[in-house]
């Protein structure tokens, strides 16, 4: 691809950058008319569909897709797997990419987004599972910002700075999983207030687990597909240990992937007896669940062992992007297809091509920030003077 | 009767402490709220509805909401199924009964002022407050817009100002909140002509509901929606068909919102509390076996070039043992060979001075001798 030439010096045609300002111009045009005109003016939202792909999406898929930061940490720094070293900065730096978006996606959804901070330095209504949510994610952008300080910081030469924060590497890393577990579980928490309004199958009081569960699988498959798409593209930024030890996060990653999968599966399960929900298999809505259980859930688990068994590569790296796939279904279906079930499809939600829009354009504003951040700073290499300093 | 009054009192009892138990368990405390005592609440009685819009009407002028689309004596608009919306508290919907040559039946909707309302739980700047009055009343200066108190509704009440760009607000009855600080009627049940709505403490309603049900069972059916729905709310109705039959939803379950969230909720402290410690368990077991498997890999190192010492020690003993010997058997090689020499020149100088004493005896036939002895 060209785009590394771009950052050179290159031409800046390119079909990708292309692509990439359409979006971009096409999103700041509907970012003027979501300022200007009010929600009503860009989104399908209703009184009966208050939350619409901006929350869906941009909150519910954003955190859950962003989770590989604390579970590549967490396996690197606290399970002393060492061997993963070389996929913690990118998996932070997507991370705190992706936690950094969501939040600026928030204030296009919330009416009065100068207000966000409100919860926290106005009147903080801590019976919210909402609050929690909010808290958790201010707070884990903060340690992710902090955790991704040391690529800047040597880029920019600032040593004694970069060796302080590196020494609070083990804080940081606790601290993140800490606040991970709590968000990634309230995101599902927030559903159970509304038994009512979310189909069975999807409605569980387990749901917050189900959703902690999930974001490992999002994140393992995270890593893993993007890590494909590095290879592609910036392979040239890659230092030797990065090469070495790519395959090695692949096969592990798959291999706990697979794992994760199945112990969600079981969950589910556990869940569908629990409620005794059997009987709602034989409907319409049973048949999509059973589309998401066995050909998100199942399937992929299936193909990430085979993978891993075989020392498969490629198998891994496919099914990881049919795993990411995965977790945007189920989120969608919590989210959206499942909820308000109950109404007629005249009060149905379907989004409306500006709310794509910005999704697009928040999605593409990531993909340039990590294309900036990896050509400029030691994220898939170590930095020279830094070598072995972990 | 067989029962004794007593035996029944001690029955009930024995209910409703299984149901306070029952209730526990599904909560995060076993404290049970039943609403503040004497707060206010409205009894709609949908027998007595003709479906006149009155109330929609008076509503919207003590409320100063904007003008409707329609006028409201334009009863056209019952054709359609409505719900609330940014500019009506309250709608009338129209329902058709199963029986034949029945006239149909009309249904008031708007806020239930829930005793533990569900939007008030999920406010995350606590801008819902269940009044002692009985009102849930909502406060704009801190809304931050997120909408979350509509997915949360059961009753899908609140509405929002989605067209508004900088002072979007959350929209719904307030009970007339104001009004009943001034000590008047909320406006709907003051304009109500024939007393379908009727204003009180909820406990009073709770009385009168019964005894109209009481007086008049094949009027009503024995439900009266709002005593247990969600926890219970200030807004109830009595029906003369199954409410589910009237729109609104039987299988709202009695458990108030907050009991639903409140196991979530309880679990942050305990991952709060927990978490740090196992991970830095975890941290500390991996780092325990990696520092193990250093001093076991520097052990094994450590013996390894002691063996190879040790090896390398006895080889060279045994080279130098071999030395020794060798050196020594040299030595005593030349030891012998300069004995035997030293033997031999003895010997010889022994066989000269024999000859020579021989020579000196028969000095003429000699030379013969001399060479057989060498």
């Amino acid at each position: 691809m060209s785009d590394t030439k771009t950052t050179t010096g290159g031409t800046l045609f390119t079909p990708f950058n292309m692509v990439a300002g359409l979006i971009l111009l096409v999103g700041g045009i509907v970012t003027v008319l979501r300022f200007t005109g009010g929600l009503a003016a860009v989104t399908n939202l209703s009184d009966n569909n208050p939350w619409g792909l901006w929350i869906g999406f941009d909150l519910l898929v954003g955190v859950a897709l962003a989770a590989g930061g604390y579970v590549t940490s967490a396996a690197c720094y606290i399970f002393g797997l060492k061997r993963f070293h070389s996929a913690v900065r990118p998996a932070i730096l997507t991370a705190f990419l992706g936690y950094a978006l969501v939040v600026f996606a928030l204030h296009y959804d919330v009416g009065r987004p100068w207000r966000l901070p409100y919860p926290f330095i106005v009147q903080p209504g801590t019976t919210s599972l909402l609050f929690e949510v909010g808290a958790c994610v201010a707070l884990y952008l903060t340690v992710l910002f902090i955790e991704y300080t040391p690529a800047p910081l040597e880029w920019l030469g600032f040593k004694r700075a970069r060796n302080i924060v590196v020494k609070l590497t083990l804080v940081l890393t606790i601290f993140g999983v800490v606040l991970s577990t709590l968000h990634q579980s309230s995101l599902g928490a927030l559903y159970v207030i509304a038994p009512s309004k979310l189909h069975p199958l999807w409605y569980s009081s387990y749901l917050p687990v189900y959703f902690f569960i999930s974001s490992i699988i999002a994140g393992l498959s995270m890593v893993v597909f993007e890590g494909s798409l590095s290879h592609k593209n910036f392979h040239d930024k890659m230092d030797e240990t990065h090469l070495k030890e790519a395959d090695g996060v692949v096969l592990g990653f798959g291999k706990a992937a697979a794992w994760v999968l199945f112990g969600y599966f079981i969950i589910k399960l556990v869940g569908l007896a629990v409620d005794n929900n059997w009987h709602h298999l034989a409907s319409g809505w049973g048949l999509w669940f059973l589309v998401e259980m066995l050909g998100f859930v199942l399937l992929p688990c299936y193909l990430y062992a085979v993978g891993s068994r075989d020392k498969n590569i490629k198998l891994i790296r496919r099914t990881s992007l049919l795993a990411v796939l995965g977790i945007v279904l189920n989120r969608f279906n919590v989210s959206m297809v499942a909820f308000n079930y109950h109404l007629p499809s005249s009060e149905r939600y379907f989004p409306h091509w500006m709310e794509i829009a910005i999704s697009l354009f928040i999605v593409t504003i990531g993909v340039l920030a990590f294309r900036f951040f990896v050509t400029r700073m030691p994220i898939l290499y170590e930095h020279p003077d830094y070598k072995d300093a972990h | 009767m067989a029962i004794s009054r007593r035996k029944f009192l001690g029955w009930m009892g024995a209910a409703g402490l299984g149901a306070t138990v029952g209730k526990s368990a599904h909560a995060a405390s076993n404290k049970h709220f039943e609403g503040f005592p004497d707060s206010m609440g409205v009894l709609h009685d949908v027998v007595r509805c003709v479906g006149c819009r009155s109330c929609e009407a008076a509503c919207n002028s003590v409320n100063q909401l904007p003008p409707p689309d329609e006028s409201f004596k334009d009863l056209t608009v019952l054709d359609q199924k409505r719900r609330t919306d940014a500019k009506t508290y309250t709608i009338v919907n129209r329902f058709e009964t199963a029986a034949k040559n029945q006239p149909p039946l009309y249904v008031k909707d708007q806020c239930n002022h829930c005793l533990e309302p569900a939007c008030a739980s999920a406010c995350f700047v606590k801008a819902f407050i269940k009044t002692k009055e009985g009102a849930v009343v909502y406060d704009e200066s801190v809304c931050v817009g997120c909408r979350y108190c509509m997915i949360a509704c059961p009753f899908e009440i609140p509405t929002y100002e989605y067209d508004k760009v900088l002072t979007p607000r959350v929209m719904k009855c307030t009970l007339c909140h104001p009004r009943l600080l001034e000590g008047k009627l909320p406006g709907c049940v003051e304009v109500c002509p024939t007393e379908a709505l009727t204003f009180g403490k909820r406990e009073d309603l709770l009385h009168i509901a019964r005894e109209r049900i009481r007086r008049q069972p094949d009027r009503y059916v024995d439900h009266i929606y709002g005593e247990n729905e969600m926890g219970g709310t200030s807004w109830l109705y009595i029906a003369g068909v199954p409410f589910s039959e009237l729109g609104m939803r039987e299988d709202l379950g009695v458990t108030p919102a907050p009991a639903l969230t409140a196991g979530a909720l309880g679990a942050v402290p305990i991952v709060v509390g927990l978490w740090p410690v196992l991970l830095t368990g975890i941290y500390a077991v991996s780092r325990r076996k990696d520092k193990i498997a250093q001093e076991e890999q520097a052990d094994a190192v450590a013996a390894a070039v002691a063996t190879s010492k040790e090896e390398a020690k006895s080889e060279l003993e045994k080279v130098l043992a071999m030395k020794e010997k060798e050196k020594e058997t040299a030595i005593n090689m030349a030891v012998k060979k300069a004995l035997e020499d030293a033997a031999k020149e003895q010997e010889e100088a022994a066989a000269k001075a024999q000859e020579d004493a021989a020579a000196e005896a028969q000095d003429d036939s000699e030379p013969k001798q001399t060479e057989e002895d060498s």
